[in-house]
């Protein structure tokens, strides 16, 4: 009898482990994207400071350009991009966001404190995923989007001509 | 082309074989004769032919840049050396998979050539098992995973081989590691029938033991050369880092190195049965299973081939019909344990059995830290990371008792020790080992009582093994294994405590200074290879004593497919490995140099093969 026991117990537990790991199977542990060209971006993120959620249907309303700047307080060449970043911030044309990649709150926190707040809005980006939505290949990155579209997109950390590119699509 | 038709219809074949043997065993069991019939032993060779046919047209295939075969296409490229075009055959799913199968025919086949002594339906029922298995990997490899589908058009160029892959330690690695793997499968097959046919006694242990010790050495030689290349080729500096595949191939090591150790007792004292073969079928469950979560694409690592579901859900129900099959039979077949043989407390029963405990514990750590983010993730959808502080957290406290009992268990006698036989020679070791121990924390930045704790014991047996060279009983390999066991991992601690690494971007013409030492980027040059572009880098690193040592690190640029990895530069001497690797930067001229100093990580690969040595000695032993 505590023989019988003993056997179902073990076979109902090999069972359970073969459920899980059938699951799993069609379970991805990565992310995907799901179309390589993105025009309409649509994702949800909390800001930096105030824990709210916000929609990107919220942030792209009208016309007006938004300006994605991808950052973390760890990345050096961010540090860089900072002034022309600074820049931009008197202009009331624009709408610039920053997206706070993979980041500790803290640092993050820091990072602005010690550096200015160049940006309108910070949403943070702990996974990732909005990064990878939008088709960042690093950080930092910018994302220049209008009508909800990316219309340009700069790789790497942005220099003085970007900012007069920038400005010359902003006073289009 | 035409050896796309031999490998495929030779597979063929050795399907068809195989169920011929699988058929004619069972008319065998009911043959009063007292040998197998010679059809079977020709039948065997003829099944291990066709592999061989089949695996070596792959290899052909590969060689000629066939690209008709699509496995070719998707692993080679015309400007491949052709060593990498050869070791390519068995760096992808199919072909290891097609590696694995001639593996297991090859076993079975010596299996049945070499147990000539032992009674026929204890072979029979061995081979029948293991045809089971041999059946379920042929019928994966022509359903899901055929190494000889063909393309077309035929494509003019291949896609290439991963360049991180193209590295000859990593050549050698696949099929070293599967000869430890699928030796287990010998081991599981032949417990199962020994256990059907109560043949589970001292001559059964005296014969598996052999093929325990060969995937035990074949198992520990495959997980070294792993790290090797892990150690320099991905240019972490580190040499195990807890991944999930790494902890998938030392999950078997556990359990094989307490098969190897329960074994001993099975033979001298005939006890510990039920345990022997649990653990036998363990080590073959957590073999597959360990080919179940790499091939299934469910962990994400450099070892993950293939991410299409229908592979995974094949091994998958394989591996449970294996599971079920030996849950069933060993249920079915249980062995009553004879109670009347006592054993006391302190003997070298106790301290095997002990010796297993740890074993288990340390396996069990490891089969949770790998497998329960799988778990939590379909139960609850919640991620989770288990890294290497859960390891080290888990794992090396339980290393102090471990070692204590390794550093005493060897010396007791069996069945019973007299408390009186135990010398004051041990106080005075442990007052050497604390006096080492203390002098090493202070030179190092270690949390104080616990690692003097870890340092003492790990000295202590570094002692006694070092000892027992001294002493009259005639078991050397035991005592190698267990001396160079030590010096594995006093090597891992010192190596551990005195590791430094200095870290900065540098451009051609800076130098900087760190703790006396002074690093200087001399220049650099690029140059074109057959399949790859290099920028080799010239530093110079002035020490102390103003010694100059000069390092040239490469960041090399593949062609096809197109990926940079960095070759790191080491030098190394008895004492110590300087490592100095570097990364390309986004910027322009900047790299990021990582200098590090690890001391004594020759000793750690020294130590390995002379673990291994002592397994080569035991196997060769007269018992």
């Amino acid at each position: 009898m505590k023989k019988k026991i003993i056997f179902f117990c073990v076979f109902l537990s090999f069972l359970f482990i073969f459920f899980i790991f059938f699951k799993s199977i069609y379970n991805k542990n990565y992310y995907t994207p799901q179309e390589f060209t993105k025009n309409y971006i649509n994702f949800e993120a909390k800001e930096l400071f105030t824990k709210k959620d916000f929609n990107s249907n919220q942030l792209f309303l009208d016309e007006k350009i938004t300006i994605i700047n991808i950052w973390a307080s760890w990345c050096i060449p961010c540090l860089q991009e900072h002034k022309y970043l600074m820049n931009l911030k008197n202009n009331n044309n624009i709408n610039l966001i920053g997206l706070n990649y993979k980041d500790k709150e803290n640092n993050a926190k820091k990072f602005i404190y010690k550096n200015g707040n160049p940006y309108d809005l910070i949403l943070t980006d702990n996974e990732g995923i909005i990064s990878i939505e939008l088709g960042a290949f690093g950080v930092p990155e910018t994302f220049i989007i209008q009508n909800k579209k990316i219309i340009k997109k700069y790789i790497g950390p942005l220099n003085q001509q970007n900012i007069i590119e920038i400005k010359n699509i902003i006073t289009k | 082309m035409i050896y796309n038709y031999l490998g495929n219809y030779s597979l063929v074949f050795c399907l068809i074989f195989s169920l011929i043997i699988f058929f004619l065993c069972f008319k065998s069991i009911n043959d009063p004769r007292k040998i197998i019939e010679k059809n079977i032993f020709s039948l065997l060779f003829l099944q291990l032919l066709t592999i061989i046919i089949s695996f070596f047209s792959l290899i052909i295939l590969f060689v000629l840049s066939d690209f008709s075969n699509e496995t070719v296409y998707n692993h080679s490229h015309t400007t491949k050396p052709i060593f990498y075009k050869i070791s390519g055959s068995w760096g992808n799913h199919e072909g290891s998979l097609l590696l694995w199968l001639f593996v297991l025919v090859l076993f079975i086949f010596i299996f049945s050539l070499t147990s000539k002594k032992h009674p026929k339906k204890y072979r029979i029922f061995t081979i029948i098992f293991h045809e089971i298995i041999v059946l379920g990997f042929i019928i994966f490899l022509l359903s899901v995973s055929n190494p000889f589908n063909m393309n077309y058009p035929i494509p003019y160029e291949g896609l290439g081989l991963n360049p991180i892959l193209q590295d000859p330690a990593l050549a050698i690695h696949p099929p070293i590691l599967y000869l430890g793997y699928v030796g287990s499968s010998i081991i599981f097959s032949s417990a199962l029938a020994a256990l059907v046919q109560g043949y589970v006694n001292k001559n059964w242990a005296s014969h598996i033991k052999k093929w325990i010790i060969i995937s035990w050495i074949f198992l520990t030689l495959g997980i070294m050369i792993g790290s090797i290349w892990a150690y320099y080729e991905l240019g972490w500096g580190g040499f195990w880092f807890w991944d999930a595949v790494e902890n998938v191939s030392l999950m078997p090591w556990f359990c094989l190195t307490a098969l190897l150790h329960t074994i001993i007792v099975l033979e001298k004292r005939n006890i510990l049965k039920s345990w022997t073969l649990i653990l036998s079928i363990a080590t073959f469950i957590l073999s597959l299973g360990g080919t179940f979560l790499v091939r299934s694409g469910i962990l994400n690592s450099v070892h993950t081939f293939a991410n299409d579901p229908s592979r995974g859900i094949f091994i998958l129900i394989f591996l449970f019909i294996i599971i079920f099959l030996s849950v069933i039979i060993f249920f079915l077949f249980q062995i009553e344990e004879s109670t009347s043989r006592k054993t006391f407390f302190l003997s070298k029963e106790t301290s095997l059995i002990i010796n297993n405990w740890f074993m288990m514990y340390f396996l069990s750590v490891v089969l949770i830290g790998t497998t329960y983010p799988i778990f939590l993730e379909v139960l609850t959808s919640d991620k989770v990371s288990v890294g290497p502080p859960f390891y080290n957290k888990l794992l090396i406290p339980f290393l102090i008792p471990f070692f204590v009992v390794m550093a005493f268990g060897p010396k007791l006698q069996w069945i019973k020790t007299k408390f009186s036989k135990i010398k004051y020679t041990n106080f005075f070791y442990f007052f050497i080992s604390l006096a080492a121990s203390v002098f090493i924390i202070r030179y190092s930045e270690a949390k104080y009582l616990f690692s003097t704790a870890i340092f003492v014991t790990s000295f202590i047996l570094l002692i006694k093994t070092i000892e027992g060279f001294f002493e009259k009983k005639n078991n050397f390999s035991q005592k190698l294994s267990h001396f160079s066991f030590s010096i594995f991992i006093l090597s891992i601690l010192l190596n551990g405590a005195f590791s430094t690494e200095f870290s900065a971007n540098m451009k051609q013409g800076d130098e900087l200074n760190i703790n006396n030492n002074s690093i200087k980027f001399i220049n650099l040059k690029t140059l074109n290879k057959n399949n790859y572009k290099t920028v080799i880098t010239t530093f110079e690193i002035k020490d102390k004593q103003g010694r100059i040592l000069k390092f040239n690190p490469e960041v090399r640029i593949y062609n096809q497919p197109e990926i940079l990895t960095s070759e790191a530069d080491i030098k190394s001497n008895i004492f110590s490995d300087k490592f100095l690797v570097v990364n390309l930067l986004k910027d322009d001229g900047y790299f990021n140099v990582r200098y590090q100093v690890k001391p004594f990580m020759s000793w750690i690969w020294f130590s390995i093969i002379l673990l291994t040595i002592g397994g080569i000695l035991s196997f060769f032993r007269k018992i």
